[in-house]
């Protein structure tokens, strides 16, 4: 059985989901970071100097475009899958002839498109304040893809787990948006004191940052080779637990 | 081969609810199938392990030929489903519901297409096919989750309860398509509350109760079975009390009406002329009760009382 066609259409279905409601999704993300580049960026950047030899806005930028890639990859999947299960839509699938790895795959493809997106867009309201001259295209763009892959796995679990809409409000606003700020967006982790570096280090986003922060500008704080075995460990795993969780049929079949 | 069976089906939830003792049922190919039962029987189980939205504890399901465990996806791609709730995105514009459906079974673009204007324009939704779901009526909604269950063309479409909260006009238009798409070829099993829907429809039924099959035959013999039919008589003149009348019972409803149960040995004429001899002048009559009710509830009766 041919499950391209399967596979494409949940893909283009979550596509158009987060298009069509554009301003819930992609405006919020512009205005935002458009924010933290006039704040942070030019009226405080300005008095902060360089650090690694970059400007303090050509610094953060790379911060802020991922920290936006793993919000809406996440909020992506988790809102979409859990409102599907949520409005028993789920149904469709699962009385369809769609295996389990096509509905992962699909969900998924849905929230790297959804943050690649946002990426994009930050990317561009960046250009109106930084002149960055990208040093790695293609280390920045697949450790982006990983990223987003990583965290829409991530929001699927969530979202599988979840038996309300407050759980799935909790790990986006309790673990993911200070792993985010204490991942290394707005300062280097050299900057920290002695025993605050060593904490950061078991912060999983601090090496994805790090790791892109390298193919935007050349400037890192940690070795991006473990940055990229990092988080193609951390898809595996995840892939695996996603699949065992619609095998098993947990918090979607009886 | 059949379009379905069900060996040994056994489920026990979570919670230690046994919802199927081990069922064992067959639907032939063709057929316009009824599955009934009261409330918690167990049906929307059957039709949920079926239909893969459950997992069962034990048994095994066949769908024209195509075991569900060991053949899933070609036995999926058999079976088209209208659940009982409406489940479809309702943010989605009905076209959009099929297209996708048709997707999820891997119809191509082109094809899907076209499966979704014949389905549409089969359910009379066609003009609808660009509004959004939500705005529809209730008896749409239900005609869009027939419309989705049939855009993959399946060989078995399973309706559970689909008439359920539309009114009589819309259900009596459901019912001839239901006929016309059963006339086509495609296998049936259908669950209602209203057994006149299923007496109507149905050539064959399996009555489940307590999860267990407590009938399963054709509805002419099972209809064959009733012994006693029931009328109501409006008569012309007002009577006092109800006739005394060897061999048929009769109750005084008001001065003008008597509820009259007659077995079927002692036919119609003989109570004519019975109630001429009681000098009472019958105005009108109809069916008291649908008859696969009566049987429905003598079954249910019999085998609660004989479970106690």
């Amino acid at each position: 059985m041919n499950f391209s066609i399967a596979l494409k259409t949940i893909i283009t279905k979550e596509i158009y989901r987060f298009i069509r409601i554009w301003p819930q999704t992609l405006l919020p993300p512009a205005i935002t970071t458009a924010l933290y580049f006039l704040i942070f960026g030019k009226l405080i950047g300005d008095r902060i100097g360089t650090i690694h030899g970059a400007s303090y806005m050509d610094y953060i930028v790379p911060g802020i475009i991922l920290m936006s890639v793993i919000s809406h990859s996440y909020a992506n999947v988790v809102s979409s899958f859990y409102s599907t299960k949520f409005q028993r839509n789920i149904e469709e699938l699962l009385v369809a002839p769609v295996p389990n790895w096509v509905i992962l795959g699909g969900y998924v493809g849905g929230g790297i498109f959804r943050g690649l997106s946002v990426g994009v867009v930050v990317a561009l309201i960046s250009m109106l304040f930084a002149d960055i001259t990208i040093s790695s295209p293609l280390i920045a763009l697949v450790i982006m893809v990983m990223t987003a892959t990583l965290f829409s796995l991530a929001g699927f679990i969530n979202a599988v787990l979840a038996e309300s809409f407050d759980d799935i409000s909790i790990i986006p606003n309790f673990i993911l948006t200070p792993l985010s700020y204490l991942g290394g967006v707005f300062y280097s982790v050299a900057m920290l004191p002695g025993i605050w570096q060593n904490i950061s280090m078991g912060n999983p986003i601090l090496y994805m940052i790090n790791a892109f922060r390298y193919g935007m500008i050349g400037v890192t704080d940690i070795d991006i080779q473990l940055a990229f075995l990092m988080t193609a460990g951390f898809i595996a795993v995840l892939t695996f637990f996603s699949l065992f969780l619609l095998h098993r049929g947990t918090g979607i079949k009886q | 081969m059949n379009a379905l069976s069900l060996r040994n089906l056994r489920k026990i939830y979570n919670n230690g609810l046994e919802a199927l003792k081990g069922i064992d049922l067959d639907v032939e190919v063709g057929d316009f199938f009824a599955l009934l039962g009261p409330n918690g029987a167990g049906k929307s189980t059957v039709i949920g392990i079926v239909s893969s939205l459950i997992n069962a504890t034990a048994g095994s399901v066949s769908v024209f030929g195509h075991d569900l465990k060991t053949d899933r996806n070609n036995a999926k791609s058999c079976i088209g489903l209208v659940p009982q709730e409406i489940n479809f995105n309702q943010f989605d514009t009905v076209k959009n519901i099929l297209l996708n459906q048709a997707g999820y079974y891997g119809t191509p673009k082109k094809l899907a297409l076209q499966r979704t204007e014949h389905c549409l324009k089969q359910m009379d939704l066609w003009d609808k096919r660009n509004t959004v779901s939500r705005r529809l009526s209730g008896g749409m909604k239900r005609r869009v989750m027939i419309a989705r269950a049939m855009v993959h063309n399946p060989r078995l479409l399973i309706l559970d309860e689909p008439t359920a909260g539309v009114d009589i006009e819309i259900r009596r238009s459901m019912w001839q398509m239901m006929r016309d798409v059963n006339q086509q070829g495609t296998t049936i099993i259908l669950t209602t509350h209203y057994l006149e829907e299923a007496e109507s429809l149905c050539r064959n039924i399996a009555i489940i109760d307590q999860g267990r099959i407590v009938e399963h035959s054709d509805m002419a013999s099972l209809l064959a079975r009733l012994n006693v039919d029931h009328f109501v008589l409006d008569l012309s003149e007002p009577v006092a009390s109800a006739p005394v009348i060897d061999g048929i019972h009769i109750e005084r409803i008001s001065d003008k009406t008597l509820d009259v149960a007659v077995p079927k040995k002692t036919g119609l004429n003989q109570l004519f002329n019975q109630l001429t001899a009681h000098n009472i002048k019958v105005a009108s009559m109809k069916n008291k009760s649908n008859r696969l009710e009566q049987l429905f509830l003598d079954l249910i009766d019999s085998k609660t009382t004989g479970a106690k």
